[in-house]
């Protein structure tokens, strides 16, 4: 007990922080940040499996989050039947020609020795192969995103409930990272960072440009939900009675039946949304709760010992038998998945998927700075780190505004400097972030709950 | 049949932009280059040091403006130029102090210091959009065309115009110039000898009584200039955008890795390697075509690679395809 004296603590200041955000702004505010932090959990989870456990760097982590992103459209949105007719065969036969193309490179590359003349084949394959499937696909793809372009002009998906986009979010990561850590990861470490830093690049202008597959800019909305609908909640009688029954005492003191009726109204359509992000905070919960204890059981495994020990000197790990390049492989795409579980379940929570927002401050660089901040190779630390930053990331805007207010009290309100100041209140988070990632790396550089490993 | 038009659109849609772009490229990836062959790590905060140093070109430019102070024909710019780099040098020199410096002692692995710097990328786009706000700016005066399209065909009674842009004469000519009194500095010089000397073996350099302090002072010192340089002349070619600066560090960072990274001359060349695939792969040959090639063979579609949307999709692959096959970059890097 006593050695996880400083968790508990932390995570009971933390707790206690997002209950004040709920008693002193509100409980929708205080529930988003909430949901958000659990996401931000699993994502630096994945970061930190990758970061703390193996020492790979892995700044690609948008490419992954956008991935899993696409897979809950993939997995959700109802198939669009006339796209599929109009040009679904031509994006079929595409398919067929990458897995052609995929399967000459394997036979050259296993049938001849590797020489010059091998590696230009191979890049003229891939170039007359991409040339080839652009021709092929083009009249499929004018067609598709034709289909009424207002409302759909792409394939859609499969029309199942969304929660399966989880899991296919992982797959979709994880086969991603398979293919990227296979190219990417024999680099040095700050080779690796800039690699997958522009290989994530690629991956949100590939999903931002294609509309036959994801719409491209013009974004998907409306994604089915996992939870209930607040609008259907606000009419079902169970609802109000539950409303009604919490609030019973706040009710009693007004004594008019109709402003009684009108106060519940707006309880129910605050109660409502309130109910809501509680279903998704269940679910994110036990996402969170379940990969926290395969990380912990895999920490103190054989396995994890191993990654720990090829992480501090991989060469006397390579020298006792261990396949390091194989295990850097397979942890790449255990921590990619995992990010990618996080994408899906960001996606999941708004109902909309939107690939021109991501951008690698929020989705990579932010992500970096929880892993650090809360403490690489520590899972408890990482999901700490996620919680702290983001919930100062939100919270960042009204306590500069706050401190502004307070230090430039004494000048008039139409002082320039002071108008300046509070219109850039939004950009403080950026500063707060950059100011506390410095501070640990100085002063605590192994993050707020730092790794201890004990042999058992 | 007609080459002098296919040649003039060529000249005008492909080789002017690309040569400008890439040079503005160049700056950017010799800043990168240098700060990773003496102070060894990968500045992830290029892009906004970038914006900063733009950003304090611009607020002089404002200030000469306002007293109407200008360079008549040529953008009152390149007066704010060296006071903006006085300012980036100087808060370089203050990041360096309270921040690289630490680690420095430490000899700490390169991959903390990218950490580090990331630190310093937050808190630089910070002080960046705090002072002068996350919008677009413009602040070219001046002349604005040297020959004008139209001008051009009048003049030779050709179809296609060529136009030239003042901002791109400046920016090619900037560039040369900088690029090389640079080398000059590198390869004459004894401070750039002893510069080279402890990038290529910092105890051998140690040893034979270089000093690391004022090396490092010289390295951050051409690093302000190389900054704020490209980056006011990418301001003034375009716009000044905290995120557009950003972005551009990606290319940047292209530019530096296919040059060799830690080679100041791969760097300058991986600028334009970088800016003419850009342009190259994703611009439309159609009227090209149109122009050499009878008209029976007249292409019907656009001819075009791949769509302008994958313009940074480009240099990017260009660089995966680099660091896979030839991770030392197309001229040897690691020795200034």
């Amino acid at each position: 007990m006593r050695k996880n004296l400083n968790v508990i603590a932390a995570y009971s200041i933390m707790m206690v922080l997002i209950l004040m955000v709920g008693i002193f702004q509100s409980w929708n505010i205080a529930l988003s940040i909430f949901n958000l932090c659990l996401i931000s959990a699993v994502m630096t989870m994945g970061a930190n499996i990758q970061w703390g456990y193996a020492g790979l760097i892995n700044f690609g982590i948008m490419g992954y989050t956008a991935l899993g992103g696409l897979a809950a459209v993939l997995i959700s949105v109802d198939p669009v039947q006339e796209a599929w007719r109009a040009g679904g065969f031509d994006i079929l036969m595409s398919l067929w020609l990458i897995v052609v193309m995929v399967l000459v490179i394997r036979f050259v590359l296993k049938r001849f020795e590797k020489s010059k003349i091998r590696t230009y084949s191979i890049a003229a394959i891939i170039i007359s192969g991409i040339l080839l499937i652009r021709f092929s696909a083009e009249p499929g793809i004018e067609a598709i995103e034709a289909v009424d372009p207002a409302k759909t002009g792409f394939l859609g998906g499969f029309g199942l409930p969304i929660i399966f986009s989880w899991i296919v979010g992982a797959l979709f990561a994880g086969g991603l990272a398979f293919i990227v850590g296979k190219v990417a990861l024999g680099l040095r470490a700050d080779y690796l960072a800039i690699a997958t830093l522009l290989i994530s690049e690629i991956v949100i202008a590939i999903i931002k440009h294609e509309d036959w597959l994801t719409r491209g800019v013009k974004n998907v909305i409306g994604l089915k939900r996992p939870a209930p609908y607040e609008v259907d909640l606000q009419t079902t009688d169970w609802f109000i009675k539950l409303v009604e029954k919490f609030n019973s005492g706040k009710l009693s003191v007004i004594e008019n039946l109709a402003d009684r009726q009108a106060a519940l109204n707006q309880l129910v359509i605050e109660g409502s949304s309130v109910f809501v992000k509680l279903c998704y905070s269940g679910l994110f919960l036990v996402v969170v709760i379940i990969l926290l204890i395969l990380t912990q059981k895999a920490l103190y495994s054989p396995w994890g010992r191993m990654m720990r020990a090829i992480r501090d000197n991989e060469e006397a790990a390579n020298a006792m038998g261990k396949n390091v390049v194989k295990q850097h492989l397979l942890i790449f795409i255990l921590g990619s998945a995992i990010v990618g579980i996080a994408g899906a379940m960001l996606v999941t929570q708004d109902g909309l998927f939107t690939p021109g927002s991501y951008r690698p401050m929020r989705y990579t660089f932010l992500i970096w700075v929880m892993v650090i901040v809360g403490g690489s190779g520590n899972n408890f630390g990482a999901i700490l780190g996620g919680f702290v930053v983001w919930f100062l990331w939100i919270e960042a805007a009204p306590i500069s505004l706050f401190l502004i207010n307070f230090f430039t009290a004494g000048i008039p309100e139409t002082n320039a400097l002071k108008a300046h100041l509070i219109e850039s209140v939004p950009y403080f988070r950026f500063l707060l972030m950059g100011l506390g990632l410095l501070f640990i790396m100085r002063y605590r550089p192994k993050g707020i709950l730092p790794e201890k490993i004990e042999i058992k | 049949m007609d080459f002098v038009n296919a040649i003039i659109l060529l000249l005008n849609y492909i080789f002017i932009p690309a040569l400008t772009y890439g040079s503005q490229l160049a700056l950017g990836a010799i800043f990168v280059t240098l700060i990773y062959g003496i102070l060894r790590f990968a500045n992830f905060a290029t892009g906004d040091m970038m914006s900063f140093g733009t950003m304090m070109t611009i607020l002089f430019t404002w200030y000469f403006q306002s007293l109407g102070v200008s360079l008549g024909v040529l953008p009152t710019a390149l007066l704010a130029i060296p006071f903006g780099i006085i300012f980036m040098i100087f808060y370089m020199l203050l990041i360096d102090k309270f921040v690289f410096k630490y680690y420095r002692n430490q000899k700490s692995p390169p991959v903390q210091f990218a950490m580090v710097s990331i630190g310093v990328m937050f808190v630089t786009q910070a002080v960046v959009r705090i002072i002068i706000g996350p919008g677009d700016r413009r602040f070219f005066d001046g002349e604005k065309f040297i020959i004008k399209a139209r001008e051009f065909k009048e003049m030779t009674g050709l179809n296609e115009g060529l136009a030239l842009k003042s901002t791109q004469v400046i920016t090619i000519f900037v560039t040369i110039v900088l690029v090389s009194l640079l080398f000059w500095f590198l390869n004459r010089t004894k401070t750039g000898k002893s510069m080279k000397a402890y990038s290529d073996n910092e105890d051998l350099a140690l040893l034979s009584g270089i000093d690391p302090k004022k090396i490092v002072l010289v390295t951050w010192v051409i690093a302000g200039i190389l900054a704020t340089i490209g980056g006011a002349l990418y301001g003034l070619d375009k716009s000044f955008k905290p995120f557009t600066y950003f972005n551009n560090m990606l290319p940047i960072f292209a530019a530096a890795i296919v040059g060799g990274i830690g080679n100041p001359f791969g760097a300058f060349l991986g600028g334009y390697v970088i800016a003419f695939s850009e342009i190259l792969l994703t611009y439309a040959y159609k009227k090209f075509f149109m122009y050499i090639l009878p008209e029976s063979m007249e292409p019907s579609s656009l001819v075009q690679l791949l769509s302008t949307d994958y313009k940074f999709a480009v240099s990017f692959s260009i660089l995966v395809i680099v660091l896979i096959y030839r991770p030392s970059g197309i001229f040897k890097g690691k020795v200034l």
